[in-house]
């Protein structure tokens, strides 16, 4: 299918690290049924290393794609890595989305910043808000 | 398994259609109006045809105007009805919620002209109500623009009824027959219509190639200029070899369509059947009322790109009412518009065949469906909240 790039082709036929993490360090989740698509992220850390990641995705080919990428570039990496990942990145990990798609990859971002935040949160450990910008919920996007 | 499933998304075209097109590209290839005998030829095989098309729909040759297709047809109705309302200070049309996008368009621009446009609800059923139409009726209606069959979910609408409707009120009435014409029995003249839309490519014809019927007595204007081509209604060289094909595939799908409709209609009601077998889904529009190829489903906690994706990679073609699927950010206004909630209707399905599928294909289908949703519920996060009760279900376990 020409809509998407085999990359994203790859990462939705195959998605890895689908799944839940029993006791989580942290967890995020991001999106609303209302937009159709819902990211939540598992994370394990084991001092400041993501040691283990998984996703749950609700929404399209690109938004799963999304994920499974976004968990791949952060697992094994420390926290302070895992915060800079862009959805630049992802996207361009992917080979690129189609432009009314880029949203989903903005969504494996947010849902990963709001699981190490989770996470931080849960540790009593002191953040730097702007690290955190508001999720999508709040975006005009999604209604 | 290979199984095309969006029939009405488009069709493959009949081997009569094409082979009524080629000697018009190869041999009869004159334009039809020009004086010599090759263009006179082309225009003989074009007056024969409008006199095929109008004897599918019930009507008269002079009534029939070719287009570039139904979308083109919509439009010129709508927008000759509501100018020639203008003229009487009528600018008020009726329309309903869930009609095709070339009618909500349109209508859209005319009410940034000045038009006033009621959208008529259409019930849990996909099925728009007689009395509702009546009471609509103003003395200010220029218009009553209703689809005889909706696209998306395949409701049959009460065409000859509303037609009935209006003709006693004396108001215009146009139907867009897209879905219809050539898979249900159609007939302008019992069917109370004013005006028709149709489209070759759904019933086994061309691209790029319609017609609209206008009942003689009610006023035609032209949309596009720049020749007398179709009187004067619409400009341009006629797509001769396109309507050669267009008429061949419309007066197959008529005749078949006793026999073939009831076949096709046995086999949709197994698929549905197969269908509901999947917990927390359920068909959209009315069970009985709908055309014989179309199946309509909504399932909770998934969404409809990814299932199409997957269902492709089984060798299903099938089509959604998924926002990611249209580039918007909400899913169809067929489905909202009979009370889905965004969260099911993003999780949408159509298959739509103009053929019965044998057991096979129909099991294939189930238990391809049934394996992917349930592959993509399983990584949900919305599914998991359903079923660990943080959120309530919206269907029940099973329909039926």
């Amino acid at each position: 299918m020409a809509l998407y790039s085999e990359k994203v082709m790859d990462h939705f036929r195959n998605p890895r690290n689908v799944g839940q993490i029993e006791n989580a360090d942290g967890v995020g989740e991001v999106g609303n049924p209302v937009c159709g698509d819902i990211m939540k992220i598992y994370l394990k850390i084991d001092g400041g290393v993501i040691t283990d990641v998984k996703f749950e995705t609700f929404g399209c080919g690109s938004a799963i794609a999304s994920s499974s990428m976004a968990t791949e570039l952060i697992k094994g990496k420390p926290l302070s890595e895992a915060l800079t990942l862009t959805n630049k990145a992802v996207t361009e990990a992917l080979d690129g989305l189609p432009a009314h798609k880029l949203h989903c990859s903005v969504l494996a971002e947010e849902a990963i910043k709001a699981a190490v935040k989770d996470y931080y949160e849960k540790n009593g450990i002191a953040y730097d808000p702007k690290d955190f910008p508001a999720s999508c919920d709040t975006c005009e996007h999604c209604h | 398994m290979e199984l095309y499933l969006d029939c009405a998304a488009t069709t493959k075209m009949s081997r009569r259609a094409i082979d009524a097109m080629l000697p018009y590209m190869e041999e009869v290839y004159g334009n039809p109006s020009s004086l010599y005998s090759k263009g006179q030829a082309a225009k003989e095989a074009l007056e024969k045809a409008r006199e095929r098309v109008a004897a599918c729909i019930g009507s008269t040759a002079r009534e029939i105007y070719f287009t570039s297709g139904g979308s083109e047809a919509d439009n010129q109705a709508i927008i000759s009805a509501a100018a020639n309302g203008a003229k009487k200070d009528k600018k008020h049309i009726i329309s309903t919620a869930f009609e095709h996008h070339a009618v909500l368009h349109t209508l859209k621009k005319l009410e940034k002209q000045g038009y006033e446009v009621t959208y008529l609800p259409v019930g849990e059923n996909g099925i728009v109500s007689v009395s509702d139409v009546e009471n609509a009726i103003r003395s200010d209606t220029c218009l009553v623009t209703v689809m005889y069959a909706n696209n998306e979910i395949g409701t049959i609408q009460p065409i000859r009824e509303i037609g009935g409707v209006c003709r006693a009120k004396g108001v215009t009435f146009h139907t867009d027959a897209v879905q219809a014409a050539g898979h249900i029995p159609v007939d302008v003249v019992k069917d109370n219509i004013d005006m028709l839309s149709v489209s070759a490519h759904k019933f086994h014809g061309p691209k790029g190639v319609g017609a609209l019927y206008v009942r003689q007595g009610v006023i035609l204007n032209s949309l596009i200029e720049g020749g007398a081509q179709e009187r004067g209604k619409r400009a341009g060289t006629e797509n001769v070899a396109g309507i050669m094909g267009m008429t061949a595939a419309l007066e197959d799908a008529v005749s078949e369509m006793d026999a073939a409709g009831k076949a096709i209609a046995s086999s949709r009601d197994r698929l549905i059947a197969g269908l509901r077998s999947i917990p927390y889904s359920s068909l959209n529009g009315d069970e009985h009322k709908r055309l014989p190829g179309n199946v309509s489903f909504c399932f909770e906690g998934i969404e409809g790109e990814s299932l199409l994706l997957m269902l492709d990679d089984l060798g299903i073609s099938a089509s959604s009412g998924s926002a990611c699927t249209s580039g918007s950010l909400d899913p169809s206004h067929v489905l909202l518009a009979i009370g889905r909630v965004h969260e099911v209707a993003h999780g949408s399905l159509r298959l739509t065949t103009d053929r019965p599928l044998s057991d096979g294909e129909i099991a294939y289908t189930v238990n391809s469906v049934k394996g992917v949703v349930e592959r993509l519920r399983a990584m949900s996060p919305l599914w998991h909240d359903l079923e660990n009760g943080k959120r309530a279900h919206i269907f029940k376990e099973f329909e039926k």
